[in-house]
């Protein structure tokens, strides 16, 4: 090592190379390199096993995965395209508000002040068929005499996430929106008005498309929110009841601690990773085109 | 066909009222700045019109209808504003057919209107660039084309030119005559810039505090001008304006120094009356340096101090002092003059001019 001098400026560097590397690199190979081997958490030495692409390949054929990975799909989808709709209609009457906008921007960040553990919490009892709020309330109004299965049926289940879900995310949205609404120039619309627009063809013609890029921000951030999904699902129902809502990450989870299959569990791992990836150049792309339609000058 | 009518029209924000009761009658084809100092309910009045601030009291008429209610789109105006407001997204073309798709017009015809209406104005090599490729003139002139393309009754402009470097707002400033020539319509033009509204308007409004305060062509504004306060806002350099009083015939300021009474306003003050003495630079001048304005001019020189000199090389402005006051006068063929000289000033009073000092009324018949 005598008469290796390096640079000043990668001297200076290295410490904060070293703590990167030990914090990020390094734990992301090994859980890569686990993913070519049958690690069991059981069998530690299991891990100097090399299998090669067997876990990926079992993966391909396995059809609980699959189902696993399509639900997630449909839960963003369905999630999304409602949090967006919802959103942009609260921040629109939010923006309308003459008086009090502060306070109601505050009320509506509330649900994302929870922690996703409490939201589970909260809607598992409120959807409880027993002595939930849901099943008490419609019981009440005389809309149902029976005791509805909300957290059973695979169905319900679903919707029951889904709702919590929307519930404690929608203000991503709102918040997104109503920012692209204030930073809005208010001549283009009177402009628009002035051009012989009614409300509506000023929302369609000027204020959506200003609004656009803000929506994709949103979105790119909740796409990945939901593919990483996991702690509401897992309070509410843990994938069950028999796998009627089991996602991902829940999954995963399972694969990795239950069953121990630590192995196959990063190889399943590194699949979402890769459709968390794929949602991400998606709406980058959007916003990029979105931004330039604009004119963004950020 | 597109008569604009203002009948006692008010605008208030919660409990404060900024336009007060105006009445104005624009005719047909006409062109007519309103000016006024900042603040004083210009684009309030304008944006009135437009539809786009509801009115508070009074009526008014597009042509024979009664707009009061109408949503802007049912006016059948166009609006250039002083940012221009183009739609970021959409090329120069699309903003200038904007108002022609939502009125349902064919791709055939929006593409003709468009087509020329970028001929009149030089945007052909732009038509397919988006706002924030342009320069200011040049989106300055993609938000006139918006505003011909669909014909409307009335043109309304809203300082369309404040945000333009000196040269080019000379340029457009000539370019908007041209049009208005053109293309004819009724146009109501916020501005103020004094010489945009002498230059391009048939008759100025002249706005203070939410009242209006005189409107008149440009000539007459200029000549006669009806308050104390049109004579200050309208010329410059501004009206020389002091305040004397009237004694013996003749007009005596604050520190005792005396003027003959312009022999117009003899039968119109009585002695003793409090009033304000008005005089435009072009009819003070060094004698022998100004323009004799004929048989009736009613001269009476005075010698004085320099104060200051601005030589603008055709002519040097003259700050002297008379009376205990800076007047500014106009030195036509300048000779060198330096501060302290003593020089010969004439003052030509039968172009000067009287108000009242109480009600700031012109005292002109
Ligand atoms: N939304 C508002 N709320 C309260 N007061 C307002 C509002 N808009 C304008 N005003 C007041 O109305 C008055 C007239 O404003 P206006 O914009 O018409 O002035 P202007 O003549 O166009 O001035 P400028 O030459 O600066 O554009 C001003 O005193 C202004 O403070
Ligand atoms: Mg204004």
């Amino acid at each position: 090592m005598r008469g290796w001098k390096p640079a000043p400026h990668i001297l200076l560097l290295l410490p904060a190379f070293v703590v990167l590397a030990a914090v990020v690199v390094v734990p992301l190979l090994l859980s890569l390199y686990s993913s070519f081997t049958p690690f069991r958490l059981t069998r530690p030495d299991s891990i100097y096993t090399f299998i090669g692409f067997r876990n990926y390949l079992r993966l391909f054929a396995d059809q609980e995965f699959w189902v696993a990975f399509g639900r997630t799909v449909l839960l963003l989808t369905i999630a999304l395209n409602l949090e967006m709709v919802l959103g942009l209609f609260l921040a629109l009457l939010v923006e309308k508000a003459t008086r009090g906008q502060r306070l109601l921007r505050t009320i509506m960040m509330f649900p994302m002040m929870f922690s996703p553990i409490l939201v589970g919490f909260q809607f598992k009892f409120m959807f409880n068929d027993n002595i939930g709020l849901v099943n008490n309330a419609l019981q009440s109004l005389g809309l149902t005499d029976r005791a509805i299965p909300w957290l059973i049926d695979s169905q319900l289940a679903f919707t029951s996430i889904l709702i919590a879900e929307i519930w404690s995310s929608t203000s991503v949205f709102a918040i997104f929106i109503l920012a692209g609404l204030m930073a809005m120039p208010k001549e283009p619309l009177e402009a628009a008005k002035v051009d012989g627009c009614t409300p509506l063809q000023s929302f369609r013609y000027v204020t959506w498309p200003f609004i656009m890029p803000f929506a994709y921000i949103a979105m790119t951030i909740r796409s990945l929110d939901i593919a990483r999904a996991y702690d509401i699902v897992k309070i509410m129902t843990d994938g069950g009841p028999a796998k009627r809502t089991e996602i991902l990450w829940t999954l995963i989870s399972r694969t990795a601690y239950s069953d121990a299959r630590m192995g196959l569990a990063n190889a399943m791992a590194y699949v979402a990773i890769f459709l968390s990836i794929l949602f991400t150049i998606l709406f980058f792309r959007q916003l990029a085109k979105a931004r330039q339609q604009i004119g963004a000058e950020w | 066909m597109a008569t604009v009518s203002l009948k006692n029209l008010v605008k208030k924000y919660g409990h404060l009222e900024v336009v007060h009761a105006i009445n104005l009658d624009v005719a047909d084809r006409e062109f007519v700045a309103l000016v006024g100092p900042s603040g004083c309910g210009k684009s309030t009045t304008l944006r009135m019109i437009a539809g786009l601030e509801a009115i508070s009291g009074g009526h008014i008429h597009i042509g024979d209808r009664e707009v009061n209610n109408l949503p802007p789109r049912q006016r059948n105006i166009s609006m250039v504003f002083q940012s221009y407001a183009l739609y970021p997204h959409m090329t120069v073309a699309e903003n200038m057919g904007f108002s022609l798709k939502i009125a349902g017009k064919s791709q055939d015809e929006i593409a003709s209107a468009v087509a020329d209406a970028a001929k009149t104005l030089g945007l052909e090599e732009l038509l397919d660039r988006r706002p924030s490729q342009l320069s200011g003139g040049q989106r300055q002139r993609v938000a006139m084309g918006r505003a011909i393309v669909r014909h409307p009754d009335v043109f309304l402009f809203d300082e369309p030119l404040s945000n333009l470097d000196a040269k080019l707002r000379m340029q457009m400033r000539t370019e908007i005559k041209k049009l208005h020539a053109k293309v004819q319509s009724t146009v109501i033009y916020v501005t103020h810039d004094q010489v945009e509204a002498m230059t391009l308007a048939d008759r100025i409004v002249i706005m203070r505090d939410g009242h209006i305060e005189q409107v008149g062509p440009p000539e007459e504004v200029f000549r006669r001008p009806a308050t104390r306060f049109v004579a200050g806002f309208i010329g410059s350099p501004t009206m020389n304006l002091h305040n004397a009083v009237v004694s013996d015939g003749r007009l005596v300021f604050a520190n005792g120094d005396t003027l003959p009474l312009p022999a117009q306003f003899k039968d119109r003050v009585s002695a003793g009356q409090k009033v304000i003495f008005g005089l435009r630079p072009d009819d003070l001048y060094p004698t022998g340096h100004g323009i004799h304005s004929g048989e009736a001019a009613e001269v009476h020189a005075v010698e004085v101090p320099v104060s200051l000199t601005e030589p603008l090389g055709n002519e040097t402005l003259v700050f002297a002092e008379f009376a205990g006051q800076d007047w500014i006068s106009r030195m036509l063929n300048p000779k060198p003059l330096r501060v302290g000289d003593r020089i010969n000033l004439s003052f030509d009073l039968s172009q000067s001019h009287l108000f009242d000092a109480a009600s700031e009324k012109s005292l002109r018949g």
